[in-house]
């Protein structure tokens, strides 16, 4: 295969600014102005500056940052849940930046799954009926989709937990729900938004585990969002360093730590290494390649 | 000096309505009167007891052993102070106007809630419905449908709507964004998003609003007996035309004890249908 048919997912200089007037905010961007000038001056966030990244088939890519940095805003505009100001999308090679309504929902419904924060699953559901909701959607027969649900929650372990209702569960296990209720669906591609982020640290190790562990046969390509760089270190192949909107850094989690690009990347690797010589030490949290 | 004949122009539109759709709304108001008294005729020709077992289930599902006794015991007082033919007619006036103020406000408050200029108009509109003195609107009612039960109804359903619609709007505006987010990004029509997130979501608020609806228009019930609705609004105002205070005080009592009924069985269920 070439290198090029790989590439799943293309975000490619990406903007958006929050406000009525981005046309305004814009134009100051372009001019040079700082994010910051630009909010003072026309009330217009711009959350995503001129982002553009592709990740490779059954990769997992890892967007680090401080809040407020941007990351869930790029992440939403890969499924457009947020519209993008300016840029392109590209998922499996298809730019699907202004595909109209009906089609967007078909590129959702079959090529991006998503996994949230909060776990988001429908209170009123039973955790089959949550893990169904994707194949409901699409129109499956009800005797299928709960075929293809039952099979993605034996996957994520919670056979037997069918009939019971979200609130019933903990958080980890909800999160599974969460899990599976995008892997039903077989998207190629999943968005997780700090989906581990609400977690114990225990139940968490225990679900970036199970996450690897999946990955290994269900070979998916995953945009992953954390502001914690041992997660970052222990899921990602490659980890982006979002600031302020843009990407400060790319690269594998060695390259990142043996030469971060400034002292934003640096902060966050101190921040788990102590100040000196702690690039070995760290580098065995690394995972191996291969 | 020059005044404002503004009240010349509301009774010339009223007129122009009444010349041009005359027919029309007297065909609606035989339809629906037709309607009403067919729910009455078959509640009027059920026993007595049945009703009341009727009711003693509603209650025993969602309420309880206290709730389903307290009912009983209140039916049996109504049947006993001989009111059990005005508590069809009361009965059959809040279920009717619950059900119209429903299957309008459900959708009014749906619409107001995904569009954010339709709400400027609906509720500005919904004030004026709830503050205006409902004699003022009797007015046109009577002329429109005549007397009876469907102006009552009419004039119940303007003072008992606009919670249903506020509560849906409400509701609805309530959804935790990442819920949204969940039908969004799994690709739901707007159809699907309304059916299957939306309104389970917001069902429990719909259902308060439903019980506010439903205690609204029995505190309409004298009000829909001046237009010739019956019930015990009508046990009411003749207690007041006799100055017989017990006859007036029976009424008032039996209208207490419907309501408690239908507060705690609307509440009830929609706690039980929660889970
Ligand atoms: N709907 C919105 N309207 C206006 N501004 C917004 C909106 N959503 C996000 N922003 C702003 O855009 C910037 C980026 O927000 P974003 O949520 O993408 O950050 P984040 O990196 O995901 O942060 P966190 O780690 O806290 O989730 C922030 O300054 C935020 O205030
Ligand atoms: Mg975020």
């Amino acid at each position: 295969m070439s290198e090029n048919l790989e590439v799943k997912l293309e975000v490619k200089e990406l903007v958006k600014v929050f406000g009525s007037q981005p046309g305004k905010a814009i134009a100051m961007l372009e001019q040079g102005v700082s994010q910051e000038r630009i909010l003072g001056a026309t009330g217009q966030t711009v959350a995503v500056n001129d982002v553009s990244f592709s990740v490779r088939n059954g990769e997992i890519f890892v967007l680090m940052g401080l809040s407020g940095s941007g990351k869930s805003t790029i992440l939403r505009c890969i499924n457009r849940l947020i519209e993008p100001t300016s840029g392109r999308i590209v998922v499996d090679g298809k730019d699907i930046t202004f595909l109209p309504r009906r089609e967007l929902r078909s590129v959702r419904q079959k090529q991006l799954g998503m996994v949230f924060q909060q776990f988001a699953l429908l209170p009123q559901r039973t955790v089959l009926q949550n893990t169904v909701y994707g194949l409901e959607v699409r129109g499956v027969g009800k005797d299928d989709r709960e075929k293809k649900a039952r099979k993605t929650l034996n996957l994520v372990g919670l056979s037997g937990w069918e009939n019971s209702y979200p609130d019933n569960l903990s958080g980890g296990m909800k999160q599974r729900v969460g899990l599976a209720r995008a892997l039903t669906n077989d998207p190629a591609i999943l968005l997780m938004d700090e989906a581990f982020s609400a977690l114990d640290p225990l139940i968490r190790q225990e679900m970036q585990d199970e996450l690897l562990a999946l990955q290994r046969h269900l070979n998916k390509t995953i945009v992953f969002i954390t502001h914690d760089l041992q997660e970052a270190l222990k899921l990602g192949d490659r980890i982006a360093f979002v600031r302020e909107g843009t990407l400060v850094q790319v690269g594998t989690p060695r390259e990142v730590i043996e030469n971060p690009a400034d002292d934003y990347v640096k902060r966050f690797i101190h921040a788990i290494v102590g100040e000196k010589g702690g690039a070995t030490h760290v580098s065995l949290a690394v995972r191996p390649v291969g | 000096m020059y005044r404002l004949p503004l009240g010349q122009w509301v009774s010339q539109g009223v007129d122009w309505l009444l010349n041009h759709y005359g027919p029309g709304f007297d065909a609606f108001s035989g339809t629906a009167g037709m309607v009403i008294q067919g729910l009455r005729s078959v509640l009027t020709a059920s026993p007595w007891w049945l009703i009341v077992l009727v009711i003693a289930i509603l209650a025993w599902r969602s309420g309880g052993r206290k709730l389903t006794f307290g009912s009983i015991l209140g039916l049996l007082l109504i049947y006993d102070l001989r009111l059990w033919s005005a508590f069809i007619d009361t009965l059959v006036l809040v279920l009717i106007s619950a059900f119209v103020s429903i299957i309008i406000g459900i959708p009014l408050g749906i619409l107001a809630a995904h569009g954010k200029y339709l709400r400027r108009v609906i509720l500005p509109v919904l004030d004026i419905m709830q503050t205006m003195p409902s004699f003022v609107y009797l007015i046109p009612a009577l002329m429109f449908f005549g007397l009876g039960t469907v102006p009552a109804v009419f004039a119940t359903v303007v003072f008992a709507m606009p919670p249903v619609i506020r509560l849906t709007d409400l509701g609805i505006r309530q959804v935790p964004v990442d819920l949204v987010e969940v039908g969004e990004a799994f690709g739901s029509t707007p159809g699907q998003m309304l059916w299957k997130i939306e309104l389970p979501l917001a069902l429990p608020t719909i259902m308060a609003g439903v019980n506010q609806t439903m205690m609204l228009s029995l505190s309409m019930v004298v009000i829909a007996a001046m237009i010739g609705a019956g019930g015990f609004g009508q046990g009411v105002l003749s207690g007041i035309s006799q100055m017989d205070i017990g006859k007036g005080f029976e009424n008032g009592l039996a209208v207490v004890i419907l309501a408690m009924i239908l507060d705690r069985v609307t509440q009830g269920l929609t706690r039980t249908e929660r889970r």
